[in-house]
């Protein structure tokens, strides 16, 4: 495994260089994980772009770098402690100076001159990859094939001037630094595979699901998913209107999810609060609509680039009243994809908002995935239970009961055009006409109606998911972007010897109570991972009654820097050497 | 073909004796009829208010959604649907002040759809605060000593946010209402009717023999070309917003003949499983 990173100022080409070498290696048969650091501005501020390249699967961030390209002084300042044996590739331009106290070998080699002799500083990101490649020991054929490809459009010599100034950086290392020992990763295993980000899967799913609207206000980290789809929907007859704010997206979903049609919102906290009202509305008036909230720091306006995972009550309990909802918590692309499909199945069958919950590091960062697990054109759709005209004119004089009261409390909708099926959908408490209504009766079925169906959901998807054996002597719980680096500490302690097992939520409401009290029943030690600063998690766990105190720990960061395995083992390992002498 | 008696409900009516929206509520079903609409394609979207609740007497498919929403709601319907004939309905209160928002956006966004505000110049039920449009000096119990707010002057704002159809009409006035709101339906875009129609119970200025003596209607006056913004505007600012009639309308298409591959069939009816041509396409650019 490879930590390769890039640093310099916002707006300097970092994200590109980093795009390169992670689809590269992604073609080649790697493995690859790409995050940033970036903040809320255009131009400047530092920012870094890390790739984890591996020969098997990675989720998770560290904080060891092999690979440093430094693009300013800055960049060393802040990272070179990270080295420890690797390289710091740096611009001469800026008289790069490596600090005492760092292990690594500098390798300063005049980055923008090079990049501009084959005509335009522009090319210092190739130049940079080229050298990269020669440190990692890796084939320059997938690069030219790459940049062949990527530049096609814009004529051969742009294809032609990029590949050389990558293969300027490459020779550069090659003849400067002829006794290097290169890093070296095991061969690849070649295979169909893609890199994408949790909005993309998002995004996808959606559109297989049958998405075709998608009303939104423009978000940190939520705006992809509108981009995307603004992008897609042409080719499939859909629409992305960007709203004047949330209020206004969320009531225009609502108001397609009355019509019939698949429509969804995305946002992050600001915005998810603004549509606390219309997810109220959805509950109250049983209409399905789709709300994705890429969590970030808050409250407020936060840190509207830094990952957080605090807003379990917002999502579950937020609004006033009790309005029921379904909330579900994908921890990967690939959970993020299906999801984004079957939450629209959820809705149309449950008739209630259906809220999915991720993150800004699931949201934003990119990995490798499997094609087969993306197979949108053969996704369920099942759009729940409607009436038909014949049906309704089967009934004859007596009134469509929109709002029935049926042994599973669901009641079958008349969409908008269906003859005889006219009746009144409101957010106010009403009969099962749909006629309001104040009857004490009446309203407490009402709501336990409301309330009852959403049992249902844990019969169409796991609530939970476990890895490792049952018995663990330590099983180690998130959501969300966090069980990647669940999944990593664990493979660490498994290596050290420890019975380790990682769970993580896939429905946080209704919470999957039975599933959760059966899943760890024989579990020794349960550490909560979360990040987040009141345990909204463990609060969960609490109302539900599967709070063990005498099994449970907690960790928690809300430091806006996402987790890393290595803390994580910091953690878990002293909750197992108590066990260590009993097992050994 | 549908008549007035389809457009009914048995619902009783919860508004006091005498409240103007009655009359709109009539002018309402008598336009339904004139343009040939049928309950089961007609949806009406209503807002918050005493005015809110005229979704439960009209005969079609009906959704009562948050204070101030019903422009946004009314845009998801028609985009989900675009074969229904999509109404919104609310009060001033719901329109201008918590409302504001949409409304101008929704102005410039010109989905057909026909919204009717009913314009009584305070809030209804919450038992007469001011309202947006009340007058400056407006006395209620949230402005005892009189409202030192000007009032907003929605059809000046509607002509200069880039509508494409502007009408005022008066709850008393039926025929010329309802042919206004027949318009309104039949205009290809975002159509607003202002209706004025009193309060009976909280508000004791602006009464039907107030509006009787003080509105101007452009039916009589065969030389205001409604068709020209310029003279829109002057004749509001002239009258101080206090006229009937169209008062503008221009060439119009509408938001959703012009979303790039909106097709023509409603979304509710069509297929959606994608295609795998278009899935592999789409792919591509993660490989
Ligand atoms: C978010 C929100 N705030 C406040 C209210 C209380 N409320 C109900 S109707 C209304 C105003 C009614 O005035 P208007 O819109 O002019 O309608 P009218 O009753 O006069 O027809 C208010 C403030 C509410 N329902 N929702
Ligand atoms: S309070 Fe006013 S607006 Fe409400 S029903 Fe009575 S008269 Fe009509």
């Amino acid at each position: 495994m490879i930590a390769w990173k890039i640093g310099g100022e916002q707006g300097e080409g970092i994200d590109s260089t980093g795009d390169v070498l992670s689809t590269v290696a992604n073609r080649m048969g790697y493995f690859v994980y790409g995050y940033k650091h970036f903040s809320s501005r255009i131009k400047g501020g530092h920012t870094t772009y890390k790739v984890r390249i591996s020969a098997s699967r990675v989720e998770a961030a560290t904080e060891h770098t092999d690979i440093l390209v430094a693009l300013n002084q800055e960049t060393i300042a802040k990272h070179a402690g990270e080295l420890d044996g690797g390289f710091l590739l740096a611009d001469t331009a800026f008289k790069p100076v490596l600090p005492d106290h760092v292990n690594a070998t500098l390798i300063a080699l005049p980055l923008a001159d090079m990049a501009k002799s084959h005509g335009s500083i522009l090319m210092r990101n190739m130049v940079a990859v080229g050298a990269s490649a020669a440190l990692i020991n890796l084939p320059t054929e997938p690069f030219l094939a790459y940049i062949e490809s990527k530049f096609k459009a814009k004529g051969d010599s742009i294809v032609a001037a990029n590949q050389s100034a990558l293969l300027n950086g490459y020779q550069h290392i090659r003849q400067e630094y002829p006794n290097f020992s290169s890093l070296t990763l095991p061969p690849p295993t070649p295979g169909d595979r893609l890199v994408l980000t949790g909005n993309d899967a998002l995004a996808l799913g959606a559109l297989a699901g049958g998405c075709r609207i998608m009303c939104g206000y423009p978000i940190t980290p939520a705006t992809d998913i509108m981009e995307s789809l603004s992008k897609w929907f042409p080719l499939v007859g859909g629409v992305v209107v960007q709203m004047e704010d949330e209020l206004g997206s969320i009531t225009a979903c609502i108001g397609a999810g009355y019509g019939g049609a698949r429509a969804m919102t995305a946002t992050s906290g600001p915005g998810f609060s603004l549509m606390q009202e219309g997810i109220g509305l959805a509950s109250m008036a049983e209409i399905p609509v789709i709300i994705v909230d890429t969590q970030r720091s808050g409250p407020s306006t936060g840190m509207p680039t830094k990952p957080e995972q605090s807003d379990l009550m917002a999502m579950i309990y937020g609004g006033h009243g009790d309005g029921p909802r379904v909330v579900l918590a994908p921890s990967s692309p690939e959970e993020t994809f299906e999801d984004g499909y079957q939450a629209f199945n959820i809705a149309d069958i449950l008739q209630t908002p259906v809220i999915i919950a991720t993150d800004l590091a699931l949201a934003l960062w990119s990995q490798t995935v499997e094609r087969s697990a993306l197979d949108g054109p053969s996704v369920p759709i099942d759009r729940g239970a409607t009436v038909t005209a014949d049906e309704l004119r089967a009934l004859g004089d007596s009134v469509f009961l929109r709002y029935a009261i049926t042994a599973d409390h669901i009641s079958p909708r008349a969409l908008p055009g269906t003859a005889n099926g006219q009746h009144l959908a409101t957010g106010v408490e009403h009969q099962p006409n749909g006629k309001v209504s104040e009857d004490p009766v009446n309203r407490s079925r009402m709501m336990d109606k409301r309330l009852a169906k959403l049992a249902k959901v844990h019969e169409m998807r796991p609530g939970i998911k476990w890895e490792g054996p049952a018995d663990a002597d330590l099983v180690m719980l998130a959501i969300g972007s966090t069980v990647g680096a669940i999944r990593e500490a664990k493979e660490i302690l498994v290596a050290e010897g420890y019975r380790v097992a990682i769970s993580w939520l896939r429905t946080l409401s209704p919470f999957p109570t039975a599933e959760f009290r059966q899943a760890f029943a024989q579990a020794r030690k349960i550490l909560i991972v979360e990040q987040n600063a009141t345990g909204q998690l463990a609060l969960l766990m609490r109302q539900a009654g599967v709070f063990d105190p005498l099994r449970c720990e907690q960790l928690l960061k809300y430091d806006g820097v996402q987790f890393f395995p290595s803390e994580i083992v910091s953690r878990a390992r002293p909750l197992l050497t108590q066990y260590a002498e009993v097992t050994h | 073909m549908a008549t007035l008696q389809d457009f009914k409900t048995e619902e009783k009516s919860w508004w006091c004796p005498g409240c103007g929206d009655f009359g709109v509520l009539a002018a309402m079903q008598k336009a339904l009829v004139a343009v040939g609409a049928e309950p089961r394609t007609t949806a009406i979207v209503a807002g918050i208010g005493c005015s809110g609740k005229l979704g439960n007497y009209i005969n079609s498919y009906n959704i009562h959604v948050t204070h101030g929403r019903t422009l946004p709601a009314a845009l998801g319907l028609k985009l989900a649907n675009r074969d229904l004939l999509v109404l919104a309905a609310g009060g001033d209160g719901d329109a201008y002040a918590i409302g504001m928002g949409h409304f101008m956006h929704a102005l410039r966004r010109n989905v057909n759809v026909t919204y009717i505000v009913m314009d009584n110049h305070v809030y209804g039920l919450t038992k007469g605060q001011t309202s947006p449009t009340s007058e400056s000096g407006f006395k209620t119990k949230t402005t005892p000593k009189g409202s030192i707010d000007r009032p907003v002057h929605p059809l000046m704002l509607a002509v200069s946010a880039g509508a494409t159809f502007v009408a005022q009409g008066f709850s008393s006035w039926q025929p010329q209402l309802a042919r206004l709101i027949q318009q309104g339906i039949q205009h290809p875009g975002f159509a607003l009717i202002n209706v004025i129609s009193p309060c009976v119970t909280y508000n004791k200025v602006n009464t039907y023999d107030w509006y009787k003596k003080t509105l101007l209607n452009l039916d009589d006056d065969p030389s205001y070309n409604p068709h020209s913004r310029p003279e829109a505007l002057a004749r509001l600012d002239a009258t101080d917003e206090l006229v009937t009639g169209l008062i503008y309308q221009e060439e119009s298409e509408p938001y959703e003949t012009q979303i790039a591959g909106f097709r023509d069939t409603p979304l509710v009816a069509q297929d959606w499983h994608v295609d795998n041509a278009t899935w592999n396409q789409i792919l591509k650019s993660f490989e």
